[in-house]
């Protein structure tokens, strides 16, 4: 594991809104084919760094990578096209579109016509469980599968790495298991790169093999799961008063 | 007959049907209707068209015109003045029309979109340029200033079919209105269906994710400003050759832009069939007020010389009012679930 390069390198990123500071020079890698997760109280500033990353804003200071390009403050819809797909905490389904016509558009970029992007969508949809809701209105979906929506649109711009905000929260613990499953075997059969915010503890243990822990917008602590659940700044400023 | 199925998508045998005969009945209108109704008729698929314009911008890209008299005027003296000023036939003049149109379409759209001037303040960005140029046609004297732009119409005119300088009968003008509103239909069919339409609808929902999905927002408002200016310019040509006059008063009027919206609100902003089905109900609607103030002036139920100039907008008003409190999605969905036109689960 040592030996494979980053995809993803965050490099001493600061942010700040009206004088309050949000990220405060936080740096980490994802390795290529990896599975890192983000985490950290409310508040720590991790939907902030998938907004860095993925274009929303720009850092004030500091550097996103991704492979060999430095993506920082490039438009969203350019990191798209560089290989980086996000999930939103705040689904973002289009309302009045079908399912299926949600996921195509998110196919359409990597596809010659529409009906190359529908087919390629209901790919996604069966991945996802979502087939058999292809045809309804997303305004109708309900938020799990709402989730499961900004998943598949994701995983449809054809990402080299997938930014997932909390997609499992809302689910089942035994929907949570066939998420992480999907997610891991994606991984392994298309070589994803994933980065994924995380609440459910039940998912981050079970998929990540790195964790980054934010608190109060500085990075407090990274390494194996194993290892986070025993420091002891982890434990003080964040496990504290959670359950395991 | 499949392939028109197919075409226009999820319509039930009724909805063919019904759709069907509607149309052949329009087809034969100057073998049963008078010139009256031909002239109604004519007015409907003139507001159909433009409608069909404005709806594209609203309906399917979320961008809230409120100034499309604008592109059609800008359209209308194009290729009046091409036409009086070098002889150059409309057939022709549609073309720079549609340019112009298109440019004053994109110099509002650059400047609302890459300031991130969103919706309310885009429609007054929108009414604001229309007042603007209209003022400036106030002044310009070649154009007619107040005076107003004349084309020169002979008696000849009034019977021949000249398409290439749209000079003929009323019923060229009737058919060639109904291509054209029937053409920005099947336009907007395919336009919807195309990644056009996706991406148009992604950004109508929701901006943030349709750039996160890799979507290029800018540029695809930019293609629907464009678009759908350049409709409205081609529905300018047309009103400029079947009015024969221009007056900046009229032409960029507001109420000229409030009217392209009304019938596809009523008809159901964002539906394929909902602007030309608003206007049909609308326009004759409209008429129908007219004529019964009209006899009931004859008969001496209103006094003769009571004013009731706004009668028709305010009776307008209160429908767009009544489908804003009850059917806020427009008739035509409403009409195709009650009268099962369209197959279930798929929308008009």
């Amino acid at each position: 594991m040592s030996a494979v390069a980053p995809l993803l390198r965050v490099e001493g990123v600061s942010k700040s809104f009206r004088g309050l500071l949000a990220l405060n020079d936080v740096s980490f890698d994802v390795v290529e084919r990896g599975i890192a997760a983000l985490i950290g109280p409310n508040g720590a500033g991790k939907t902030t760094l998938f907004n860095v990353i993925a274009g929303v804003f720009p850092p004030d200071s500091g550097h996103v990578r991704l492979g060999e390009a430095d993506i920082t403050g490039e438009r969203p819809d350019r990191i798209c096209h560089a290989g980086i797909g996000r999930t939103f905490q705040i689904v973002k389904p289009f309302a009045q579109m079908t399912v299926l016509e949600n996921v195509t558009v998110a196919a359409l970029h990597g596809a010659g016509t529409v009906a190359e992007a529908t087919q390629s969508a209901r790919g996604f949809l069966e991945m996802l469980e979502l087939d058999t809701r292809a045809a309804q209105h997303a305004a109708n979906l309900t938020l799990p599968d709402r989730k499961r929506l900004e998943v598949a649109r994701a995983l449809a711009t054809g990402p080299r790495l997938l930014l997932l905000d909390e997609v499992m929260a809302g689910l089942r613990p035994s929907e949570t298991d066939r998420m992480v499953a999907t997610l891991r075997r994606l991984r392994d059969d298309t070589g994803l790169t994933i980065l994924l915010i995380e609440h459910v503890m039940r998912a981050v243990m079970a998929l990540s093999e790195h964790i980054t822990v934010l608190h109060h917008g500085e990075k407090i602590s990274e390494g194996t799961p194993e290892t986070i659940v025993r420091d002891p700044a982890v434990l003080e400023c964040y496990l504290g008063d959670q359950d395991l | 007959m499949t392939a028109v199925r197919r075409f226009f998508g999820p319509l039930s045998p009724a909805g063919l049907w019904l759709g069907g005969a509607f149309l052949l009945l329009l087809l034969l209108l100057p073998w049963w209707g008078g010139s009256y109704i031909m002239t109604v008729a004519t007015t409907v698929f003139y507001l159909a068209l433009v409608g069909q314009s404005w709806n594209l911008m609203l309906g399917f890209a979320g961008l809230l015109s409120i100034g499309h008299a604008l592109f059609v005027g800008i359209g209308a003296y194009t290729a009046a003045y091409l036409f009086a000023a070098v002889g150059l036939p409309p057939a022709v003049g549609v073309l720079p029309a549609i340019g112009l149109a298109v440019l004053m379409g994109l110099l509002i759209g650059y400047l609302g979109f890459r300031f991130a001037i969103g919706g309310v303040y885009f429609a007054l960005l929108t009414i604001a340029f229309a007042e603007f140029v209209r003022v400036v046609i106030d002044h310009v004297s070649w154009l007619g200033a107040t005076e107003g732009f004349f084309l020169k119409v002979s008696e000849a005119d009034r019977h021949g079919i000249d398409l290439a300088n749209l000079r003929g009968a009323p019923e060229m003008y009737y058919y060639l209105i109904m291509a054209l509103a029937l053409g920005a239909l099947v336009l907007c069919r395919y336009l919807l269906r195309s990644r056009l339409g996706y991406y148009w609808q992604a950004i109508r929902d929701d901006a943030g994710a349709a750039e996160a999905l890799g979507v290029n927002v800018l540029r695809y408002k930019m293609y629907a400003v464009a678009i759908s200016s350049g409709m409205a310019g081609v529905a300018g040509v047309f009103y400029a050759f079947y009015q024969n006059s221009l007056f900046p008063e009229i032409v960029f009027n507001i109420e000229r832009s409030i009217e392209a919206t009304l019938g596809s609100i009523v008809g159901g902003v964002g539906t394929l069939f909902g602007p030309i089905f608003g206007t049909f109900i609308l326009t004759p609607l409209g008429e129908i007020v007219t004529e019964a103030i009209d006899l009931l002036k004859h008969w001496h139920v209103i006094d003769p010389e009571t004013k009731l100039d706004g009668l028709k907008l305010l009776i307008w008003g209160f429908i767009v009012v009544l489908i804003v409190l009850f059917k806020p999605k427009g008739l035509w969905p409403w009409v195709c679930v009650r009268l099962r036109l369209t197959r279930p689960e798929a929308e008009g």
